[in-house]
C-alpha cells in the first residue's frame, strides 16, 4: 500500500497529541470531592479502598522473580506474593495501578498535561531533580511497606473508614514531612 | 441482607472483576491527573504553606469518602463489617509514616502520584518510580532483622470509634468539623504564605461545606444499625433457616470435624464461667455472650476456611449467639445441636458416669451432669475417641467462602 502524499489538509501526527496547549488543573475542592466518590465507589461494590504501593511492591516483586527467583523463596516477605509458581501480577491491586496508569495518561492527554519534562523547584538542576526523587522514591516506599500502607492506601482510605493506625500514619507522614521541610527548603523554594 | 459491598469473586467472572477494578483505577488515576497529583512543586508547596492544593484535594475527599460509607451504612446499603478497615500496629505505622514524610518532602511525590506523574511522562515521576522499587527491594531483604517490631504493637481492627469510646455519628461530625477547620486554616496560611487571596475562590465552597456539616449530622441522627437492627434485616431470611435447623451439628458431625483438617475449627462456649470449668470441649473457647460484640471484628477476620461452632448447655442461649453473629455478618457459623448436654449423652459412657460425675435431672439451659471436680476439658468426654465412633447425620456445615476483604490497598 502507498500513502498518499499529496493529502489536502495537514496530516495528523501523534506528537501533536502531546503538543497541545495545557489546561489548568481542576478546582482543588471539586477534585476533592470526586476523589471522594471514587474511593466511596470503590468501597461500596468492592469493600476494598484504593492503593498504589500495593502494585509497586508486586511489580517488584515480579522483577526479582525474573531475575533471581531462588532468592525470592528465601525471603519471607516476596515469599507471600511470589514464592513457587505464584505469579505476584496476578492481584487485583495490579489490575488498579495500570488502570491509575491509564486513567492518569488519558486524562493527561485530554488536558494537554502529557508531556515529557521534569517539574523541580527554581534553584536546583534537572539531575538534582532526579536524584531526589529517586531516593524520595526509595525512602517513600521502605515507609510505605513498613506501615502497611502509603498515603492512598492508609491515609486516605484508611482515614475515610475510621481506623485508628491509618489516621496515626496520615498525622505521621505530614509531620514528618513538615518537620524536614524547612531543611530541605532549596529543593523547592 | 445489607446487599453492598458486592462479593464479586462470586459474582463475577475473573476478568469480568478484573475489568470492575480496573475501571475504578483508571477513575482514581484520572482525578488525581485533573487534581494536580501529577505536579510535584504542588505536592511539595503545601508543606510550604504556599499551595495548599493537594491538602485541600486529600481531605475534601476523606470526608466525602467518610460521609458517603457512613451514610450508605446508617440507611442499611453497606455493611460496614464487611469492607477492609486498615488494622492498626502502632509503631510500624508511626516510624513507617515519618519515613514517607522524608521521602514526600525529598521527592516531592507518594507512590499513586508518581503513578500518575509517570503516565503522564514527568521525567521525576519516572525516578521516583523507580526508587520506589528499590525500596520494596531493600524493604524485603531487611525486615526479617526487625519482624519484631513490625509485627509488634498490634491491635488489630481499631477505629476511631473504639479509641474514644464515641458512636460512629459523633466521630464523624468531629471529623467533618475539623477537616472544614483546617480547610479555612489552611486558605488563610495560604493568604499569608502564597498571596493567594481566599476572596477569589468560588463561594460555591461554603455551601458545600454547609451540606457535608449537614450531612454528618443527619448521619449521627440516624444512627448506625445495631445487632438488633441488623438481625430485623436479616430474619425473613434467617429465620427459616433456623425452622430448618439448617445451622444444628450434630455431635457426630463436630467430632469429625475435630479432625478434618482442612478447616480451621473454632469453638465458642457461650455458658457461665462456672459450667465452663466443670466441662468443656478440648480447644473450646469460653466467651459468655456479653464479650461477643467485642469479639466480631476478630471473627470476621479469620481465615477463610474458619468453621464457627456456638455451644451452650442446650440451644437456647446458643442460638441467640448465633443469630447476633449472623446479623454482624460473620460467615459459617454454627451450632452443637443439643448443647453440651446432648454431648454428654452422646458420648459419655460408663467409664465417664464413674470417673467424671453423674447424669442428674436439670432445666434448660442448665448442665444435667454433676461433676465430681471442676475437670475442664480432662474428662475424656471433652475428646471423645474418633474411631470408637460412627454416626449417621445429615451433614450440616458448607464451607461458604463469603469473608469481607483480607488484604488493603497495599499488601
Amino acid at each position: 500500500m502507498k500513502k498518499n502524499i499529496n493529502t489536502p489538509r495537514k496530516k495528523f501526527q501523534l506528537k501533536d497529541l502531546f503538543n497541545r496547549p495545557s489546561q489548568p488543573y481542576a478546582n482543588p475542592y471539586l477534585g476533592g470531592v470526586l476523589l471522594g466518590l471514587v474511593l466511596f465507589a470503590s468501597y461500596f461494590i468492592t469493600g476494598n479502598g484504593l492503593g498504589a504501593s500495593g502494585g509497586l511492591s508486586r511489580f517488584a516483586a515480579f522483577i526479582e522473580d525474573l531475575i533471581a527467583p531462588g532468592h525470592i523463596d528465601q525471603v519471607p516477605y516476596l515469599l507471600s506474593m511470589a514464592g513457587g509458581r505464584r505469579n505476584p501480577l496476578d492481584s487485583w491491586i495490579v489490575i488498579v495501578t495500570t488502570g491509575v496508569l491509564i486513567g492518569g495518561f488519558s486524562s493527561g492527554l485530554i488536558h494537554g498535561r502529557t508531556k515529557i519534562e521534569t517539574n523541580k523547584g527554581p534553584n536546583i538542576s534537572k539531575q538534582t531533580r532526579w536524584l531526589f526523587a529517586f531516593i524520595g522514591g526509595i525512602l517513600f516506599t521502605y515507609g510505605a511497606r513498613l506501615a502497611r500502607g502509603c498515603t492512598s492506601g492508609q491515609a486516605l482510605s484508611g482515614g475515610a473508614t475510621l481506623s485508628a493506625g491509618s489516621w496515626l500514619v496520615m498525622f505521621s507522614i505530614f509531620g514528618g514531612a513538615y518537620a524536614l521541610a524547612y531543611f530541605v527548603r532549596r529543593l523547592w523554594n | 441482607m445489607i446487599p453492598f459491598p458486592l462479593h464479586l469473586e462470586s459474582l463475577l467472572s475473573k476478568p469480568l472483576m478484573y475489568l470492575v477494578f480496573l475501571l475504578i483505577g483508571f477513575l482514581f488515576g484520572y482525578v488525581l491527573e485533573i487534581s494536580g497529583f501529577n505536579h510535584s512543586p504542588s505536592l511539595a508547596s503545601q508543606f510550604y504553606f504556599k499551595d495548599l492544593r493537594v491538602f485541600k484535594v486529600f481531605f475534601t475527599a476523606i470526608v466525602v469518602g467518610m460521609l458517603l460509607i457512613f451514610a450508605s451504612s446508617a440507611v442499611g446499603l453497606l455493611d460496614y463489617n464487611l469492607i477492609w478497615v486498615n488494622p492498626t500496629y502502632l509503631w510500624s505505622g508511626i516510624v513507617g509514616g515519618l519515613i514517607m514524610g522524608a521521602g514526600f518532602i525529598l521527592g516531592g511525590f507518594c507512590p499513586g502520584t508518581s503513578l500518575v506523574a509517570l503516565a503522564t511522562l514527568k521525567i521525576d515521576g519516572g525516578f521516583f518510580v523507580l526508587g520506589g522499587l528499590v525500596g520494596v527491594f531493600l524493604f524485603g531483604e531487611t525486615v526479617d532483622s526487625y519482624s519484631y517490631f513490625f509485627n509488634g504493637s498490634y491491635y488489630g481492627r481499631l477505629t476511631l470509634m473504639d479509641v474514644f469510646n464515641l458512636p460512629a455519628g459523633t466521630i464523624v461530625i468531629l471529623v467533618t468539623l475539623m477537616a472544614v477547620f483546617m480547610l479555612w486554616g489552611g486558605e488563610q496560611l495560604e493568604k499569608v504564605y502564597g498571596n493567594k487571596d481566599p476572596a477569589k475562590a468560588p463561594k460555591a465552597r461554603y455551601y458545600g461545606a454547609g451540606v457535608l456539616v449537614l450531612l454528618a449530622v443527619a448521619i449521627a441522627i440516624i444512627g448506625q444499625p445495631t445487632t438488633a437492627d441488623r438481625w430485623a434485616r436479616l430474619e425473613p431470611v434467617r429465620a427459616e433457616a433456623i425452622a430448618k435447623r439448617e445451622m444444628y451439628v450434630h455431635p457426630g458431625e463436630l467430632l469429625d470435624t475435630f479432625h478434618d483438617h482442612k478447616l480451621n475449627l473454632v469453638m465458642l462456649d457461650v455458658r457461665s464461667e462456672a459450667d465452663y470449668n466443670l466441662f468443656h470441649l478440648l480447644d473450646a473457647v469460653h466467651m459468655p455472650p456479653e464479650e461477643i460484640p467485642a469479639a466480631v471484628n476478630d471473627l470476621i477476620a479469620m481465615p477463610a476456611n474458619t468453621v464457627i461452632i456456638v455451644m451452650s448447655n442446650d440451644e437456647t442461649a446458643a442460638t441467640e449467639v448465633w443469630k447476633a453473629l449472623s446479623a454482624q455478618a460473620v460467615p459459617n457459623v454454627y451450632i452443637l445441636s443439643g448443647g453440651i448436654n446432648n454431648w454428654l449423652d452422646t458420648f459419655a459412657t460408663d467409664f465417664e458416669e464413674g470417673f467424671c460425675g453423674e447424669r442428674i435431672k436439670a432445666e434448660d439451659e442448665q448442665l444435667r451432669f454433676e461433676f465430681e471436680a471442676a475437670l475442664g476439658s480432662n474428662c475424656p468426654a471433652a475428646y471423645p475417641d474418633h474411631d470408637q465412633y460412627h454416626f449417621e447425620y445429615d451433614k450440616k456445615i458448607q464451607l461458604e467462602l463469603k469473608r469481607a476483604p483480607v488484604g488493603g490497598g497495599c499488601g
